[in-house]
Order: structure tokens, then C-alpha cells, then sequence
């Protein structure tokens, strides 16, 4: 098993990522710039940063790059694919999620811990949470307010789609909990199939104790998990 | 032919536009009654083609494709 995490010109989340998977977890993981081939990787992640100077829009340059339409193909074939802020924007741009990051209501850079409830632990990347669990991880970033129109909402809602939700320490699905005015507090979702996630919050910062929270470390090991499985 | 357009892509009717909505209030702190202020994007663009009629294709695709998300924007061309 081998992973590849994606390097685009503004990535800075990508050595993060890195030391996770491959010191943390030992699964052999490359940094791919994004001029160079995926093909033969078993997942991807796409790493947060600020691709292109987030011109145009956040993830937008770099979701007109050749390498997505591997990472399509690469999800087609059933394989993992994580978009970590940065990451998720670069998803939803090439429209392999629904949906649009759009500037925070307080339309100010957001960096800070929030609590977050998993809403579906059967997807590829969150097999090892608890159901209704509420984990612990940082956000970082000016456009993370997730839009999506009623029917896209409704799909994603009536499919479990959404799997992760900004909550109180409580749990609880309330405005105070919301960082940047997603709609229905949504922070993370999956594409149909449960192996294309996008999220706003950085798993990987939350990866060992030292870091102030290890919750994040379940996403990357159910994406091994999800592999081993077959 | 070189041609020169002018794109435009600004949030679709009913969408946050926080940014707008800063700026109004900061109109408003300095005494103006505005009653909105919505932020547009404006690309100027200049290409070849055969005719304007080709311009405008290429241009529509190129807001299809990357200039504006058609998830929240609307656009216009105009070609001078």
C-alpha cells in the first residue's frame, strides 16, 4: 500500500500530512507535484495551503490542473481521495463534491480548535469514529463557509452524506458552534460512495497528543483500514 | 481578430456576500443611506478568433469551465 499527497504550487499542509501517514502510521507515502503521474497510488490526499494564492477562487486554479482528472479516475476505481481545506475547496471546484466554499460570514481569516460531530462512520475515512461522536480538531481558512442549494442539500442530508457537523462541547447543532456560516453547520461530506471526502477542519493537526488532540488520526487510519479491507 | 472582452461574475440573487455587506456598513457608519452593496468580480480579457460571434463561445466556455462556479455565480460577457 502506498499513498500520494498532491504538492500545488501554495500547498504548505502537504509535510504535515506526510509525517501522519508515512512516520505516525508507516504507510509509505510520496509527495507528488502535480505535473507528475498518481497512477499505481492506492489513496490521495489533496493537503490544505493556498494553492495559486487562492486567485480567482480558493482551489479553483488548481482544480483545472490535468492530475484531477486522475484523481477522478482514481476515485471511480473505488479509491480513497481526502480533501483537507485547501483540499476540499480544490474537490468542490472540480466538482467531484457538491457544492461551493464560499468567504466566512465574519469575513476574517478563522484559526481555531472546534468540536465536531461525526454524523457517518461508514465511509472510508471514518470507520474507526463512533457515530455521533464529537472529536476535536483545528480550522484554519477564509473560505470555509460550505453552500449548497436545496436539492443538493437534500441529497446529501437524505444520503448521509454529510459527515461532519461543527457542534458544541455538548454535541449539539447550534449557531454559536458555527465558525464561518456553513449551511446546517456542515464541516465535512462524501461523495456517493463514501471515498471522496472533503473537509474543512486539518485532521493531521490534530494527529498526536502533543498536538492537543489525536481524534484527527482516526481519519487517516480508517483510510488504511478502507484499503486493507480491499 | 483580436478582441477584447469584459467578463463579469457576481454572486447569484440571495447569496451571503459578506464583503458586500461590510462595505455597506461602513458606507452607512460614514452617514450615506445605502440600502445594499454587492461585490463583483471583473476579468478583462484578450483573445483571438474568427469573429465575435467565436469570441463569445470560447468566452462562455471559459466561465463554464473556471472563470465562475456556476454553483454561485452569475456571469455576463461583454465584447468591446
Amino acid at each position: 500500500m502506498k499513498f500520494a499527497i498532491i504538492r500545488f504550487g501554495g500547498s504548505n499542509c502537504d509535510l504535515d500530512v506526510h509525517h501522519i501517514l508515512n512516520d505516525v502510521l508507516g504507510v509509505p507515502t510520496d509527495l507528488i507535484w502535480y505535473k507528475d503521474s498518481i497512477e499505481g497510488y492506492d489513496g490521495v490526499v489533496i493537503p490544505g495551503g493556498f494553492s495559486y494564492g487562492d486567485y480567482l477562487r480558493a482551489g479553483s486554479i488548481a482544480a483545472s490542473t490535468q492530475i484531477m482528472e486522475s484523481v477522478k479516475q482514481l476515485a471511480d476505481d473505488g479509491k480513497p481521495v481526502i480533501g483537507i481545506c485547501n483540499g476540499f475547496q480544490i474537490l468542490v471546484e472540480s466538482g467531484l463534491l457538491p457544492g461551493a466554499l464560499c468567504t466566512n460570514v465574519y469575513p476574517k481569516f478563522c484559526c481555531k480548535w472546534v468540536d465536531l460531530r461525526v454524523e457517518n462512520n461508514d465511509t472510508a475515512f471514518t470507520s474507526r469514529f463512533e457515530k455521533g461522536e464529537v472529536v476535536r480538531m483545528p480550522i484554519a481558512h477564509k473560505e470555509g463557509n460550505f453552500f449548497a442549494d436545496d436539492a443538493a442539500l437534500s441529497d446529501l442530508n437524505s444520503h448521509q452524506r454529510v459527515v461532519f457537523r461543527y457542534v458544541d462541547s455538548g454535541g449539539d447543532v447550534v449557531p454559536a458552534a458555527n465558525p464561518n456560516g456553513s449551511v446546517e453547520n456542515i464541516a465535512g461530506i462524501v461523495n456517493e460512495s463514501g471515498n471522496v471526502l472533503g473537509m474543512m477542519p486539518h485532521p493531521e493537526r490534530a494527529s498526536e497528543s502533543i498536538l492537543g488532540s489525536d481524534d484527527g488520526l482516526k481519519v487517516f487510519e480508517s483510510m488504511v483500514g478502507y484499503v486493507l479491507q480491499g | 481578430m483580436k478582441y477584447r472582452a469584459e467578463i463579469t461574475t457576481q454572486l447569484k440573487e440571495g447569496m451571503l456576500d459578506p464583503e458586500g455587506d461590510t462595505i455597506q456598513r461602513a458606507l452607512m457608519h460614514l452617514g450615506y443611506d445605502v440600502s445594499g452593496v454587492h461585490t463583483a468580480k471583473k476579468l478583462l480579457i484578450e483573445l483571438e478568433a474568427d469573429s465575435a460571434d467565436d469570441a463569445t463561445k470560447m468566452l462562455d466556455e471559459m466561465c463554464q469551465k473556471l472563470l465562475a462556479n456556476p454553483v454561485i455565480h452569475n456571469y455576463s460577457i461583454k465584447i468591446q
